[in-house]
């Protein structure tokens, strides 16, 4: 049974409320690079207004830009089942997946897009385009003298040439673009920008929870409050591994007591989620100390709790774009063991903040050296937190705003 | 910063990070990619650096990818004893750089060739500053301001300074000194070891710096 104190829902954050936490002169900052910026105004499309890590950013983003002055609109792309396939299938391609469009797909999204340029006004001074679904509304910019960024939140790294070839266009008549890693970009014709993603320190997912609640979170799951708990945090999904996680909990089980927590739910847009979970529970076989949780989308303070309880948190992907789950375990000082992929080593400096795995035996062996030392183990915990602090907060993101905008301000 | 018998102003400063296209896959790729680099690439992976070196085991971007992705432990550490602090242009600098590796690569020439683990990525370091309201016109004053003002800032008055001044110190001590004309607080000022301390820790001794004139 959860306790009702904890679980009360947090009133939206106005920007003194991160006081506390980054400082009155982190603060004090802020207002002072928002203050050129107080007659201009902004606007932010992406596609989805609930669901996703952009969403969940520019929830808080666009109210605390327009807290400090910057009026700012967040607008949201129209478009039916058929554009959201399309758009999904040239995600897939950005990442490197295969592509096999239909003939029709091109015209469809620049058909929506063209409708959606139509219904939306852009006479704001900054017009922030997210991903690539509203790319081609840059076709407005002809008429107006606003400054455009896009802000690509994916790896580009190795993208299809037949959706890269028809998309780099749109990407070039931006006046820049914004990075999550320098591993992600390509060779572009305008500036390209590096701004980690970042996570709310206020949000039910990471914010301070009593430990009471934290217990009965714990233990409603069934699991034992006062033996070790490695936890991986995670969608079902393979680039996840998490049967591989489980190979890495058998192999710390031959030498060190723990329990092992797969705490994630499936994606509503992967199919393949439910058979993941299958195969994960069939690994599992049965064993009590696992325990494979399949939880809805809106458990933030469950898995808030989840992650607060663990000795040591686990996130061995295979593939992984930020993997901003790391980020969120590291801001509540647990020591992580992840896997060296993507936008991890940001968050990840071996030795330092974490310890980087390339294996499932690399990750036994690390979960066993944790287990075993609980010093190092607190001390990577608090250089974590800290890490956490001075670069992946959500003030950091509005900071980097501010700046892109007074940047662009001095150029035009 | 330049004029004389001025008030101290104070700043907030921060930087965006530009992604460069250029990367370096070898030894002999960075070599090159630091002959032909921009001064703000070259201030980002040296000076900026030193904001976040607290994470890492050495503070130049250079020497830190030369021992964890080409595992060049000895030129890595050539590398890291580069003192930034002995370079007042970036012409001493990017020699300062290049020289170590000319000569590592002279010296063991399978090295230019042999694959990082992972590639430089050349970035690039573009300062934004605007003014704050408040100026200091004494010693106290200025330990005020100091106090309040965030840890970026910091790193802009004391460390990137040089670079902008080309002198061998920072905005607090030369407005000391030129304003003041109190030249032992600047030079003890400027004996704080950049290197080994955090911004915090830094900014804490040089508030003990100058409030130990203050209440001398």
């Amino acid at each position: 049974m959860i306790t009702e104190h904890a679980a009360t829902p947090a009133r939206t954050p106005s920007i003194g409320d991160y006081e506390p936490i980054i400082g009155a002169a982190d603060l004090n900052a802020l207002r002072a690079f928002a203050k050129p910026l107080r007659t201009k105004r902004a606007k932010m499309v992406n596609a989805t207004a609930v669901g996703g890590g952009i969403a969940e950013i520019l929830n808080r983003l666009v109210p605390l830009l327009n807290e400090l002055g910057v009026e700012t609109k967040w607008e949201v792309l129209t478009g039916g089942d058929d554009f959201f396939a399309v758009t999904k299938a040239f995600h897939n391609a950005l990442h490197g997946g295969s592509f096999e469009p239909r003939p029709d797909w091109f015209e469809l999204f620049l058909a929506v897009n063209d409708e959606n340029r139509r219904r939306l006004l852009f006479d704001d001074d900054f017009v922030v385009i997210h991903d690539p679904q509203p790319l081609a509304l840059v076709e407005a910019r002809a008429l107006l003298r606003a400054n455009w960024i896009w802000r690509c939140h994916i790896d580009l790294s190795h993208p299809h040439p037949d959706v890269w070839g028809f998309l780099r266009p749109f990407v070039e008549r931006f006046d820049g673009a914004i990075f999550s890693s320098p591993s992600f970009t390509q060779k572009l014709s305008i500036p390209q920008y590096l701004v980690y993603p970042t996570i709310d320190p206020l949000a039910d997912k990471n914010r301070e929870l009593d430990p009471a609640f934290v217990t009965s979170v714990v233990e409603k799951f069934g699991i034992d409050p006062d033996r070790p708990i490695v936890t991986q945090v995670s969608r079902f999904d393979r680039l996840k591994d998490p049967v591989g996680v489980i190979q890495a909990y058998r192999l710390v089980r031959r030498f060190a007591d723990c329990q092992l927590v797969l705490a994630g739910g499936g994606a509503s847009d992967d199919p393949e989620g439910g058979l993941v979970l299958r195969e994960v529970q069939e690994a599992a076989s049965q064993d009590p100390d696992i325990h494979v949780l399949n939880l809805p989308p809106w458990s933030h303070l469950e898995i808030n709790a989840l992650q607060r309880a663990s000795t040591v948190i686990v996130q061995k992907s295979i593939r992984e774009g930020f993997g901003l789950t790391v980020s969120e375990a590291l801001w509540k000082g647990r020591p992580v063991v992840a896997a060296a992929v993507g936008g991890i080593p940001s968050q990840v400096i071996h030795k330092v903040t974490g310890l980087l795995v390339h294996s499932i035996e690399g990750a036994a062996y690390q979960i066993r050296y944790l287990l075993a030392n609980p010093d190092v183990a607190r001390r990577l915990g608090e250089n974590g937190h800290q890490h956490v602090k001075e670069n992946f907060l959500i003030t950091h993101n509005l900071k980097r705003y501010l700046l892109l905008f007074l940047a662009l301000s001095a150029k035009s | 910063m330049d004029d004389t018998h001025a008030p101290f102003r104070f700043v907030t400063a921060s930087y965006l990070v530009l992604i460069r296209p250029e990367r370096a896959w070898t030894l002999g790729e960075l070599a090159e990619g630091l002959r032909t680099c921009s001064n703000a690439s070259l201030f980002h992976h040296t000076f900026q650096s030193l904001e976040r070196h607290h994470y890492t085991r050495f503070s130049s971007d250079f020497a830190q990818w030369t021992l964890t992705a080409c595992n060049e432990a000895q030129l890595a550490e050539r590398l890291a004893s580069v003192d930034v602090r002995d370079c007042v242009t970036f012409e001493e600098l990017r020699d300062a750089i290049v020289t170590p590796i000319a000569s590592h690569l002279s010296m063991s020439p399978a090295s230019a060739n042999r694959a990082a683990f992972e590639p430089f990525f050349f970035c690039e370091h573009e300062s934004i500053e605007v003014p704050l309201g408040p100026q200091a016109s004494t010693l106290r004053e200025l330990a005020e301001g100091i106090r309040l003002l965030d840890l970026q800032t910091i790193h802009h008055h004391f460390i990137n300074s040089r670079v902008r001044l080309h002198l061998k110190t920072n905005d607090f001590s030369h407005w000391i000194r030129h304003n003041l004309g109190l030249t032992g607080v600047a030079q003890r000022l400027d004996r704080i070891d950049i290197y080994m301390n955090t911004l915090d820790d830094l900014r804490r001794e040089i508030l003990s710096a100058i409030r130990s004139e203050v209440y001398a």
